[in-house]
């Protein structure tokens, strides 16, 4: 069994095809360990969403996987390419193991069916042979575990809050004990109690069952808190990896500084909110070089010129990597 | 529950005031049944037979308004509704369950394929959006805007006339006995394919059109992303989540075609001279049959009222949305 659930290799998506596309993610390497939980933070459109609708197929059209491999490891069994699956294969992979709790908490659940109905089917869906017996009694547990009232079974999802809807998305997320779970913006329709509530009940189900988690958010102060690592994201790549304590202590990228000095710290000196000053790339028309130099406060002369690969910074920390100028990669990669 | 019986009280209510309506204004026209009557027969009926005439149509003159409010509703209790004028003297029920029958078969049948038809092929050209169906669909919207009539006319002067195997009008072949039987059954069948035809393929398209929006509409919410995600199949994802979702508006619209079967298609039934209430209710216009347009708008207007609640259980039974515990 590999130490790792998910390698993403040089992937990139875009939307439409031809000289007229959009490149939302570009040439993106990220690896999902065993049971971690992996921050992905950046502005809005900054690909964090596609990145993970190109990673599990689900892009609306028009968006394309352009290049790249997703390694899965399966527990038991061979690493497959998910972006080759064939289509049946591609199913029973959904799911079982990879699931996903998506942005919207109001609207991830069909109005018209009971919630014991869409919890149901997918466990049907995968285990043809399980019993109806079972998989309600499965479906019981799974509320319980989230905290919900078994007899909720038999609402239908206008009859629940926001912070139960998006409850029982995370009670099917682990219906079928997937080893990964991608969290889209899992709490961002909800208030701030309901918010730490629900973080609070993922720490502790992440600790009994063991998946690793993909926690995709623009809210940097929730991963600092929540994430093992932290990955930042800027015009489609990543800009900054960091174990969350490192990253927040000494960021290297003006990006994720800038990012970091956009909320208040709890303890220690005040300090000035800074922002970030300008607006996201436009992704039709991005600036030439590292994709941040228009905002950047400490842009140099390489920095509009040549793109800074994604590398361990200088001095030599591994378990970083930062792609900036400041902090050329220790051997310099050509692309 | 309580919704439901809301509905019913208030479609009772409109009931109520469509039949008073009903009972006020051919009292309100000037002239009476027996006026016209007599001027049909150009004076050839005697004073007692007028007499007798008038205390038939209800028009005896020592009843007031009120008397004969009471009576009329008395009266439609038990299911009479007066004679008619031009099938004189057949009773106006008599004649409209003559021709019911006609109408319900032809114009029922119709608009209950065309709407399965419409549907399912809406649900196809929705979900995949592009494939051949989507290709159809221009086509359908050119034939949707085409009147009834009209496209009935094109078809009469196409497909029937001497030696065609359409016939061009009427129900059935003439001297042929209504029956369940080998004889009739073939005949009224062929009889019924021109203007079935006329109908289907000028009310299917809507259905699609509208079917497939609404598909399209639904396969981009968060839900059907959800479906994909969870593995499920393409046909489940399809039917059980999208086209599940898309087909309330479209049920509804079909419980309220129901309601416009017995009258909506008057002008096929004239152009095609079938033996149904349109046409019946043609006649009566022409022939100032009051009775018999009144029982008519009766019978439209309960059946408008009935798929009216028909819509809404439907509704209620489909989106759980509108039900209120």
């Amino acid at each position: 069994m590999s130490d790792q659930v998910l390698e993403i290799r040089g992937l990139s998506v875009d939307y439409g095809i031809g000289a007229d596309a959009v490149h939302a993610v570009r040439d993106v390497d990220l690896t999902l360990h065993r049971g971690e939980v992996l921050g992905l933070a950046g502005e809005s459109g900054s690909g964090k969403s596609t990145l993970a609708y190109g990673l599990t197929r689900l892009l609306p059209p028009p968006g394309v996987v352009s290049g790249g491999q997703v390694i899965y490891h399966p527990v038991d069994g061979p690493p497959v390419d998910v972006l080759t699956l064939s289509p049946a294969r591609l199913r029973e992979f959904r799911w079982a193991q990879t699931s996903i709790v998506f942005q919207g908490a109001m609207n991830s659940l069909n109005p018209v069916h009971k919630v014991s109905t869409q919890l149901l089917d997918v466990i049907k869906a995968h285990e043809p042979r399980s019993t109806a017996a079972g998989r309600r009694a499965r479906a019981r547990d799974l509320l319980r575990l989230v905290g919900i009232a078994a007899d909720r079974l038999d609402s239908y999802p206008h009859q629940l809050s926001g912070g139960m809807r998006q409850r029982v998305m995370i009670a099917m997320a682990l219906a079928l004990e997937p080893q990964l779970v991608i969290m889209d913006e899992p709490t961002t329709a909800l208030d701030v109690v309901m918010q730490r509530q629900i973080l609070g009940q993922l720490a502790e189900l992440r600790e009994r069952l063991g998946f690793a988690v993909l926690f995709i958010t623009h809210d940097l102060s929730l991963l600092v808190e929540f994430s093992d690592r932290i990955a930042i994201m800027y015009g489609g790549r990543i800009v900054e990896e960091a174990p969350a304590a490192r990253l927040y202590a000494a960021p290297l990228h003006p990006y994720t500084e800038g990012l970091l000095h956009s909320f208040p710290a709890l303890r220690g000196p005040r300090r000035e909110l800074a922002g970030i000053p300008g607006s996201p790339p436009d992704l039709r028309a991005m600036p030439a070089g590292c994709a941040f130099h228009p905002r950047c406060p400490k842009a140099f002369a390489p920095c509009d010129e040549r793109v800074p690969v994604l590398g361990p910074p200088e001095g030599g920390d591994p378990t970083r990597a930062v792609a900036c100028w400041l902090h050329p990669p220790v051997a310099p990669l050509s692309r | 529950m309580r919704f439901l019986l809301q509905r019913v009280a208030f479609y009772l209510f409109t009931a109520w005031a469509a039949i008073t309506l009903n009972f006020f204004i051919p009292r309100l026209v000037p002239g009476d049944p027996v006026q016209s009557l007599i001027s049909r027969n150009q004076g050839r009926i005697s004073a007692d037979a007028i007499a007798s005439l008038r205390v038939l149509f209800g028009l005896d003159s020592d009843r007031n308004l009120w008397e004969q409010y009471v009576a009329y509703w008395g009266q439609l209790l038990h299911g009479d509704l007066g004679l008619s004028f031009t099938f004189f003297p057949a009773p106006v029920s008599q004649v409209i369950g003559d021709s019911l029958p006609w109408t319900v078969g032809l114009v029922g049948v119709t608009t209950v394929v065309s709407f399965l038809l419409g549907t399912a092929l809406g649900v196809g050209a929705g979900w995949r959006r592009g494939s051949w169906i989507d290709g159809l669909l221009p086509a359908t919207t050119f034939l949707s805007s085409i009147p009834y009539f009209w496209l009935g006319l094109v078809a009469i002067a196409l497909f029937a006339g001497p030696g065609s195997f359409f016939p061009s009008s009427g129900g059935y072949e003439p001297g042929l006995v209504p029956a369940f039987d080998a004889y009739f059954l073939p005949s009224a069948l062929q009889h019924s394919i021109l203007p079935a035809a006329t109908i289907l393929v000028s009310s299917m398209s809507g259905w699609i059109l509208s079917m497939r929006n609404m598909m399209v509409t639904v396969a981009s919410e968060d839900y059907i992303t959800v479906a994909h995600a969870k593995g499920l199949s393409e046909r489940r994802v399809a039917l059980s989540y999208a086209a599940r979702n898309a087909l309330l508006p479209n049920v509804s619209g079909f419980a309220l075609s129901l309601g416009f079967i017995v009258g909506g298609t008057l002008l096929v039934e004239i152009v095609f001279s079938y033996p149904g209430l349109g046409f019946q209710l043609f006649q009566a216009v022409g022939a100032k049959d009051y009775p018999l347009m009144q029982g008519i708008f009766l019978i439209i207007t309960i059946s408008v009222l009935v798929a009216n609640l028909l819509a809404d259980v439907a509704y209620l039974l489909l989106d759980p949305r509108t039900r209120k515990s």
